[in-house]
């Protein structure tokens, strides 16, 4: 970064420093909840039903008088342990995946890869429908069931790194000094990984978010009366042309986090990224 | 469908025969390599569509509970004699791999048995009868994307960072974090409720016995406006973007410059040269996004309240009528895989290089991610 400062690089990482802001500013209001909430979340209150949007409600209240605005604070929390953790467990089975598949190549390649593409196939989302209406609707069983079905890009990404970096000087080098096979993956081979891997990573945590608020809409994700974004729409459906404030905040944070985790992946793939951007 | 089967196999039979009748000299080579292929991947079809009905049986078996819940251990009448004999009569007192056989023998027949619902039906029937909704709805979906999509990402292309190519970023980024089913919810207010041009939801209107038949058009495709709208937006984000990105690649070969070189018109080069080659990765990209709407097509159709595949799904899973899941799962992963297939045939077609080294499942996308 040269002289100009912040202004220079407010206009040459656009998407990294609009993203960062975005997602920053939900973390924060997910951590700082339990304080900033004006309101209990869960606390009815019968003399403040379907308020609109007023000082002391900024978001108004719902059909049984709680704040939303309360209730938002709280749903943002939601969507940050569903994103992190869901593609914790993603990156992590995609990364041993694609190491191994990368490193071993030939038939523990070919049976790996192979099982990649049957995930692939997969009806992914009536399956994740299905596990987690039979498993009773949980935010544990919402995070495991979303992991266990997105690793798959996770995989091909890092075998594609690991086949390129197996041939690198450095780590025949590694190789010839005596290292074990789990140290030359996970010391050699998988931090130069990293770059490509956190971009999908921050994609990743993006589509988790989506496909969580999609479930709790349905009625299956997080249950009542906690509240997550996905599931205060659902009063924005039962209340449509009476309350628009019901639906309008819960889907525009939807939208602005998701934005946000894009427009990051995007910003960080630029910035990392050694071949040409697209 | 039996029919069809049946036919479909007397014509692979058929030609299967008819090579093997001509002389082994003069038989032509690419036939002889083309059936090789079609063998292993038919093979590899197969070995998929049974991996994925044997994970999804054990998922949904294996899951606590049980469909006979319901009527049994929820209802103070029925004692444990009760919920015996209903496992027996929906064959769940079975080991689980004799049911899986016995359900696999009944699949080979096409026959995926009978809801487990009040109403009794034959799975098959009640499927078949909410297909042709969803399958129109996407099809609509993919035809319209397309023809959006690709003008769209060309155009971008054309002029990298210029006006359209930032316009069209903002609106991709927007539409990849737009969850659809609360973009519906908006165009619901604002099209339905506020200026009431559009029906709310549902396929058909209360009046629509009595309506014409240009008057019945009239009235679904007033219902699906929303729906299909909603649908298409979702995945234009996606597919322009790639265009755009394919587009770009190819802008910066060779064989353009050459074009550019030798004086052809700028319109000639692109829409000619440039875009012959960008189109093809965008058919495995085709068949890559089937599996994502279907899965949509729950929220969709739940959403609008329209009686195609998704609500059916929705449905069952919620009253865990294990045949009917069991069923939609088959034929969500039958059209996926056709998805895929078509994607790599109609890639080898398009492509004489591509035609040696065929393979399922987005080869073509992990050979992009690769390069």
């Amino acid at each position: 970064m040269r002289g100009a400062g912040l202004l220079y690089v407010l206009k040459s990482r656009t998407l990294l420093v609009l993203g960062a802001f975005l997602v920053g500013t939900m973390t924060a209001a997910a951590l700082a909840a339990p304080w900033a909430a004006p309101f209990d979340p869960l606390a009815i209150d019968p003399d403040a039903v379907l308020l609109e949007p007023s000082a002391l409600h900024p978001f108004g209240t719902d059909s049984l008088g709680r704040d939303v605005f309360a209730r938002m604070l709280h749903g943002a929390g939601v969507s940050l342990r569903v994103g992190l953790i869901s593609v914790g467990i993603s990156v992590s089975i995609g990364t041993t995946v694609g190491l191994l598949a990368g490193w071993f190549r030939g038939l523990v390649d070919e049976c790996l890869m192979r099982f990649v593409d049957v995930m692939l196939c997969f009806p992914t989302f009536f399956l994740i429908l299905a596990v987690i209406a039979f498993l009773e609707p949980s935010l544990t069983n919402i995070m495991v069931v979303i992991g266990l079905t997105s690793w798959m890009g996770a995989a091909r990404l890092v075998r594609a790194e690991t086949l390129s970096l197996r041939e690198r000087e450095f780590v025949q080098a590694a190789k010839l000094a005596g290292a074990g096979t789990a140290r030359i993956l996970f010391r050699h081979i998988l931090p130069n990984a990293a770059a490509p891997l956190l971009v999908s990573a921050t994609l990743g945590v993006a589509g988790a978010i989506l496909t969580e608020s999609g479930l709790s809409f349905l009625g299956i994700g997080v249950q009542y009366p906690f509240p997550s974004w996905g599931n205060i729409l659902i009063e924005g459906k039962e209340t449509l042309g009476v309350a628009w404030w019901l639906s309008l905040f819960p889907g525009l944070a939807i939208l602005l986090t998701v934005l946000g985790y894009n427009l990051l992946g995007e910003g960080l793939r630029d910035l990392l990224d050694r071949r040409a951007s697209r | 469908m039996t029919f069809w089967f049946g036919l479909a196999l007397a014509l692979i039979a058929l030609c299967a025969g008819l090579y093997l009748l001509l002389p082994a000299g003069r038989r032509p080579a690419a036939a002889a390599d083309l059936a090789g292929r079609l063998l292993r991947r038919g093979a590899w079809l197969f070995a998929v569509f049974m991996g994925i009905t044997l994970v999804c049986f054990l998922v949904i078996h294996l899951a606590p509970g049980s469909p006979t819940d319901m009527q049994t251990t929820l209802n103070p009448l029925a004692d444990a004699d009760a919920q015996r004999r209903l496992a027996e009569l929906y064959g769940l007192d079975k080991p689980l791999y004799e049911q899986y056989y016995l359900w696999l023998k009944r699949l080979a027949r096409l026959d995926f048995g009978v809801s487990m619902s009040s109403d009794s039906r034959p799975v098959m029937d009640k499927i078949l009868e909410r297909l042709p909704l969803t399958l129109g709805l996407n099809v609509t979906t993919l035809l319209l994307t397309l023809l959006l999509s690709i003008p769209i990402g060309v155009l971008a292309a054309r002029r990298r960072g210029g006006m359209f190519d930032k316009a069209t970023t903002l609106f991709v980024f927007l539409g990849f974090a737009m969850p659809g089913f609360w973009l519906a919810l908006l165009l619901m207010v604002t099209f339905s409720i506020d200026l009431r041009w559009l029906p709310l939801s549902g396929l058909t209107s209360v009046d629509y016995a009595s309506l014409s038949p240009t008057g019945k058009v009239l009235d679904v495709m007033s219902h699906l406006a929303l729906p299909i709208f909603v649908s298409t937006f979702g995945s234009l984000a996606g597919m322009s973007r790639f265009m755009r990105a394919s587009m770009l690649d190819v802008l910066q070969r060779d064989f353009i410059l050459t074009a550019r070189a030798k004086g052809l018109p700028e319109r000639r080069v692109l829409f000619r040269h440039a875009l012959a080659n960008a189109l093809l990765p965008m058919i495995t990209i085709l068949g890559l996004s089937v599996p994502g709407l279907i899965g949509g097509s729950v929220i969709l159709e739940y959403i609008f309240a329209l009686p195609g595949m998704g609500q059916l799904f929705y449905n069952a899973v919620m009253a865990r009528d294990y045949p009917l899941i069991m069923g939609n799962l088959v034929l969500g992963a039958v059209l996926t895989l056709a998805g895929n297939l078509t994607a790599d045939v109609a890639y080898g077609l398009a492509d004489p290089r591509i035609r040696a080294g065929l393979r399922i499942g987005g080869a073509g996308l992990r050979d992009t991610e690769e390069a």
